[in-house]
């Protein structure tokens, strides 16, 4: 199964007609994730395979349809802009549970602040019921924030690292 | 008291519902909700909520592990599954018991043993409980001697089934072959278990439910009953109490039968003992057993004053009973409306999106159950109720009237509702007459529909 940038064009068309902020389309071996720029949370980005679909919790509501914007119209969009050029991509949790940053107590931990990270280096794992997940970094970079604390209950979608896109060697 | 803090497995009204009744006790809530619901109106009434998950179910709502690591991580003393999702699953029993966490239900054992229609219906007849004429069948060759033997119309069962899923009716034998090859893929692929079971199709039948609660450890006591008769698709639409031209003496059997089925487990907790009623034969056989909380247990609320879900809390957290069978006492009679987001017009498509502008009833006698507001979200993920419209007064005619102001002041806009469908039916003679069968809906929408094109 395939797309066409037709296929894309029209899907991005509905959603923008729709009255919903994201959409997720999985057919085989392909996943689409739209996300409208006002919803919030990561600028919309083709799924990685593996990779949770939103980066970060939305950080607010839906917008309203009519509510006055205090800002000139034209203002936002360029803030958001300014948001989306920034080269720091949140990691976040794929699923809910515990989170390590190392591999077991007293050990050295994944990662730290400033460690050059692949798109398959493991940051840290989340523990569901004794089962251990790997959390993967998922782009190339260097770690720039450590946010989720050791041992924590870490949310569906909640960030555990921020990692600097541009700071590659 | 243990419980101080209950982690709910659940989303929509049931969660609203159920945190109504935790303030009330003074316990904290923690909301486990998917993506889809992080700004829903239970996770508003929450004291905090948790995302568990993206917003397909299945990887979400449903996983046993993630809701037992929520309840772990906030330290939550008991989960509280609601109905649907987990509610039934053995398995969220039997890991809160290994986890030391308190499951507002029945037992991991009871669960399995009435969620296994062949377990249920041999527990039944152990109980000296009436069952609708039928049994399980091995093959083809096997199923053609059953039904010859029961006689035609017949259906043709899941044993892992519910809800009317799994579940085929033939009008004549020939139809058999047929029948039992569909019913038994599609219990294949949807319960994972390909086992078929027959039984007499009854004509005229309703469907009356009776409320119990049990304290585990064999006793048990009855609330009344409810009739659920006006269904479509085995989906329920209006329930009342007390149904309505019905026998004191059926009425009275039906209460002690299913006392009698709930006591032979030792049930736990709330939960509902489903019959089928033959008013022509004065006869009534076991359906199966609901080990969790209604969607139409406010009707029971309403006219005992018993708050359910303080009840479920309570005889989790091992008080047992705190009220005696000959303290319970019926005051009049309720009516409960399911509120969709379905278009009858269209064949009862599902009506996704946001609710633009909502007005629900209020007043004397009405209770309304809900998670919808102005500007709510109606994911199209999940099921489509949207508010329970629940109407109590003195007697049945009352209790009608009221329902009736109740529909035409409630209004939901931007998607589309069955609230014109409620007004219609309850303007019905035949329904207002009282004691409708399961078939009553279906002929009353074919009826409607023939109008329509004449008129």
């Amino acid at each position: 199964m395939t797309l066409t940038a037709q296929d894309v064009a029209d899907i991005t068309r509905l959603l923008e007609e729709s009255s919903f902020d994201e959409l997720y389309l999985e057919l085989d071996g392909l996943k689409l994730s739209l996300r409208r720029q006002g919803a919030g949370g990561a600028p919309a980005a083709p799924a990685l395979a593996d990779s949770p679909p939103p980066a970060a919790p939305r950080n607010a509501g839906p917008a309203p349809d009519v509510a006055p914007s205090p800002q000139p119209a034209a203002s936002a969009p360029s803030a958001r802009t300014a948001a989306t050029q920034s080269d720091v991509q949140s990691v976040a949790a794929p699923l809910l549970g515990t989170f390590y940053r190392a591999p077991k107590p007293g050990a050295a931990p994944f990662v730290e602040i400033g460690s050059q990270v692949k798109e398959d280096t493991v940051i840290g794992i989340i523990e569901v019921m004794k089962l251990m997940n790997a959390v993967r970094a998922g782009t190339c970079g260097i770690v720039a924030e450590i946010v989720a604390q050791d041992g924590a209950l870490v949310e569906y979608g909640e960030a555990l690292v921020r990692i600097d896109t541009t700071g590659q060697a | 008291m243990t419980i101080k803090r209950i982690l709910i497995a659940n989303r929509g009204e049931i969660a609203a519902r159920i945190i109504r009744t935790c303030r009330l006790l003074g316990i904290e809530t923690v909301l486990a909700a998917s993506s889809a619901d992080r700004h829903s109106v239970p996770a508003r009434l929450a004291d905090r909520t948790l995302c568990i998950g993206p917003a397909r179910s299945t990887e979400s709502y449903l996983q046993v592990g993630t809701i037992v690591q929520a309840a772990l991580g906030v330290r939550a003393d008991a989960i509280h599954p609601g109905y649907g999702f987990l509610s039934e699953r053995a398995a969220l029993a039997r890991a809160c018991e290994e986890n030391g966490i308190i499951f507002i239900g029945p037992t991991a054992e009871q669960i399995a043993s009435v969620g296994d229609k062949l377990r249920a219906r041999s527990e039944a007849q152990a109980a000296d409980v009436p069952v609708v004429p039928g049994g399980a069948v091995e093959d083809l060759e096997d199923a053609m001697t059953l039904a010859v033997r029961l006689g035609a119309p017949l259906l043709v069962k899941a044993v892992g089934g519910g809800g009317g899923r799994g579940m085929k009716r033939i009008e004549d034998v020939t139809e058999l072959p047929q029948a039992v090859q569909l019913a038994a893929s599609e219990a294949g692929v949807a319960f994972g278990d390909a086992r078929l079971y027959l039984e007499r199709f009854v004509t005229g039948g309703r469907h009356i439910e009776v409320q119990v609660l049990g304290d585990g450890a064999g006793r048990v006591i009855h609330l009344g009953e409810r009739d659920c008769s006006v269904q479509r698709r085995y989906q329920k639409l209006i329930e009342e109490t007390p149904a309505p031209n019905l026998s004191a003496s059926l009425r009275e059997r039906l209460h002690a039968a299913a006392v009698r089925f709930a006591e032979r487990l030792a049930y736990r907790g709330a939960g509902t003992v489903e019959f089928l009623v033959d008013p022509a034969r004065d006869a009534f056989y076991f359906l199966e057993m609901n080990a969790r909380i209604q969607v139409e247990h406010p009707v029971t609320e309403a006219v005992t004053g018993i708050d359910l879900i303080a009840e479920q809390i309570a005889i989790a957290d091992g008080a047992g009973l705190r009220i005696r069978q000959e303290q319970i006492t019926w005051q009049g009679c309720a009516l409960e409306c399911r509120v969709n987001a379905e278009d009858p017009a269209r064949d009862f498509q599902p009506s996704p999106g946001r609710v633009a502008t909502v007005r629900w009833p209020a007043g004397e006698g009405i209770r309304v159950d809900t998670h919808i507001e102005a500007g709510s979200q109606v994911p199209p993920f999940y099921d489509s109720l949207l508010a329970k419209i629940i109407a109590h007064a003195p007697n049945r005619t009352a209790a009608l009237m009221r329902m009736r102001q109740a529909l035409i002041a409630a209004q939901v806009t931007g998607i589309s509702t069955n609230l014109t469908l409620h007004q219609d039916i309850l303007a019905d003679a035949q329904f207002q007459a009282g004691g409708v069968d399961t078939g009553f809906l279906t002929r009353y929408l074919q009826r409607s529909d023939t109008g329509a094109a004449h008129g």
